[in-house]
């Protein structure tokens, strides 16, 4: 048995037939229950006191509903792109990638590459458009100009439906993680990130959910980068002698595995260009799609926009978010790496099988040890942590405002419900999200959740993003559009992924081959489902609500250009 | 926003030529961007050995350079459509808000 091959055979179901299981960035596997970390648990208990403090701050700030949603939209553009970038590196892709590219090299960096792209499309359709329409919600933009119930229902279904995925595989994740990490018990580690969030999100709302986010990333970036520098710092900064150190790493693993000379090379080689990832062109594009297009319907990322005083702002911040997310996988990428010549050649970080101690998703925190000793390995594994806490808390945040300021307050109250009222119910919601969130990331907690994220990325892509994007741009949208395709969108991405080969055989457990859906991502397909059904259902809309939607096209298109009307930040 | 304000932007030139501008550059800059992760995308998915060619002595391939140089294309690629943005695109702004507010 050669070292690695536990966590091989785990990443290999993972990286799988079906690219889908790539897609995996949260799932962070069966963990095994390490002994207890007292400087991590010392290093992460400072954490939850200073964000605690931040909370008690912006609770004495958190006043209206505006201030609640979106922190007055008195929040910079650099602020806000890190807060954006901290909402969006989960713990899963720092850990995930780091040790995707530890097994697979090259097609670790194809993975995270897709992430970053969907960046600049945001920056160049939406942004500033969303800035000048929107005020609590993305729902706020696309139902600007129709009538507001039906389209409020689907945006709040899009929100929820999204968030429930994005949450589940969170919950699931840090449970595992804080098992490895910390060894605690799954469900204790599950009820602590479930009541923190609920204590930032209901006392502090957007305020304090935007400064932990905000302080998460720098430490994320800043222990990331440290990890970087240690790694390259060790090859003296050659890029070069580290690959050739890894290929030699890798093709000695190789020969240990009885690999005769010339394939064990070939092998070691391997890392150093594009392996299995991209099986068929339509599954990588695909995939690709729900990635880069899904990041401009992510109703969490979305609502960031709001927080800043105008469209120029909500560039910058974009501009940023961008700039911090494409450094951070520059830094995953070095950080694999350096875990093949660090992690994979020292028998301290191995079993007796010559698996990873704890899993194949500890390659960051082995390496973390290796580079920084035991009071980093502590800190790292408290930002991994803090991670996690800033991205749920966010989604919870955003689950809580499409169910009261779409739902309860426009679509109940029709738009009449005060300010204190809304509030009340969407502090109400974010004790029901934390509960449900705690009990579903129990119920999960055997479950693969591998397909979950990249289904919420689907789902965004096919549902969200097609109504945003066609509302704001195209003048004879109409109401009755919007609804149909963008439920078509949910409905067909949805139903796709459980007829893929990742959740029909995978997950639930059917024969090999039996799926109906034989690619990794819906999006190729949901995503002209959706689309298609906007146009079609548009063009085919005579009523009179579609006269009044397209009539209201030109000033719609006026304040998202101009600003003109739009809401401004609330003054302390 | 009243309809006397709209109408009375929507009529400005300089509001059409701030829309067309900016539509224009959004649409090809985003078309870039699909290209170049697109190419890449395909360029993995039916030439798997050009991206896994060394690129001199060492075991350096061009993949590296060309993942990395995504990386870099698309931080680029939005910083230059915010520094436009920031300035041409907002003096336009202002101007046709000071007019149409006057």
């Amino acid at each position: 048995m050669n070292r690695g091959t536990q966590f091989a055979t785990t990443l290999l179901a993972w990286l799988g037939a079906a690219g889908a299981a790539w897609a995996a960035g949260a799932d962070l596997g069966q963990a095994e229950k390490q002994p207890t970390n007292w400087t991590a648990i010392t290093m992460f208990a400072i954490f939850v006191v200073a964000t605690l403090f931040i909370t008690k701050w912006a609770a004495a700030r958190t006043k209206s509903a505006a201030d609640f949603y979106t922190a007055g939209g008195g929040i910079t553009g650099f602020q806000n792109g890190l807060a954006i970038a901290g909402d969006y590196m989960s713990a899963a892709s720092f850990l995930g990638i780091s040790a995707a590219v530890m097994v697979g090299g090259f097609d670790g960096l194809i993975y995270s590459i897709g992430f970053l792209v969907g960046w600049p499309v945001v920056t160049f359709l939406l942004a500033e458009r969303l800035r000048n329409l929107g005020k609590f919600t993305f729902a706020d933009v696309a139902a600007f100009r129709f009538g507001q119930a039906p389209v409020r229902v689907f945006a709040a279904s899009g929100t929820l439906v999204v968030v429930a995925f994005y949450l589940i595989a969170q919950m699931v994740g840090a449970g595992q993680l804080i098992k490895l990490l910390f060894g605690l018990e799954y469900w204790i580690a599950v009820v602590i990130v479930g009541a923190l969030m609920m204590v930032y999100v209901l006392f502090g709302g957007m305020t304090a959910t935007t400064w932990v986010q905000i302080i998460k990333a720098c430490l994320l970036l800043g222990g990331a980068t440290f990890m970087a520098v240690m790694v390259l710092w060790n090859f003296g900064f050659s890029p070069e002698a580290m690959f050739a150190k890894a290929v030699d790493v890798k093709t000695g693993l190789a020969t240990a595995a009885g690999k005769a000379p010339d394939a064990a090379a070939k092998e070691g080689f391997s890392i150093m260009g594009p392996g299995g990832f991209i099986k068929d062109p339509i599954s990588a594009i695909s995939f690709g799609m729900a990635l880069m297009f899904g990041t401009a319907g992510l109703p969490h990322i979305l609502m960031r926009f709001f927080t800043v005083p105008n469209a120029k702002e909500a560039r910058k911040s974009v501009f940023w978010a961008t700039t911090w997310i494409g450094y951070f996988y520059v830094l995953t990428f070095i950080i694999g790496f350096g875990a093949i010549t660090f992690v994979l050649t020292n028998p301290q970080f191995l079993d007796a099988k010559g698996g990873l101690l704890g899993g194949g998703n500890m390659a960051a925190v082995h390496l973390a040890n290796a580079v920084g000793g035991n009071v980093f390995l502590g800190f790292i594994s408290a930002v991994a942590f803090a991670t996690i806490l800033a991205v749920v808390a966010g989604l919870t945040l955003s689950g809580a405002s499409a169910v009261s300021h779409d739902l309860y307050a426009t679509v109940v109250k029709r738009g009449k419900a005060d300010g204190a009222s809304e509030l009340k119910v969407s502090r109400v919601t974010t004790v029901a999200l934390g509960i449900v969130a705690v009990l579903l990331g129990i119920a999960f907690e055997k479950q693969n959740i591998a397909f979950m994220v990249s289904l919420a990325f689907a789902i965004a892509a096919s549902a969200n993003f097609p109504v945003l994007l066609m509302s704001v741009l195209w003048k004879d949208c109409t109401t009755r559009g919007a609804v149909i395709g963008g439920f078509l969108g949910l409905v067909s991405s949805v139903v796709l992924t459980v007829v893929s080969p990742a959740v029909w055989e995978a997950t639930l457990g059917n024969p090999k081959g039996s799926a109906l859906f034989p690619y990794a991502s819906p999006a190729l397909f949901s995503m002209i489902i959706g689309f298609v059904g906007i146009w079609l259902f548009s063009v085919l809309d005579q009523s009179p609500r579609a006269q009044q939607d397209r009539a209201g096209f030109q000033a719609q298109q006026v304040r998202s250009e101009t600003g003109i009307g739009a809401s401004t930040a609330a003054t302390h | 926003m009243d309809d006397n304000l709209t109408a009375r932007v929507a009529a400005d030139p300089r509001y059409q030529a701030l829309k067309s501008k900016r539509s224009r550059f959004g649409w090809l800059l985003t078309v870039a961007m699909l290209i170049v992760y697109y190419g890449f995308i395909l360029l993995v998915a039916f030439d798997k050995s050009l991206l896994a060619t060394r690129m001199g002595q060492g075991v350096t391939t061009i993949g590296m350079p060309v993942g990395l140089g995504v990386i870099v294309f698309t931080i680029i690629i939005t910083g230059i459509y915010v520094q436009r943005a920031n300035k041409e695109y907002d003096d336009l702004t202002e101007q046709i808000v000071k007019r149409a507010l006057k």
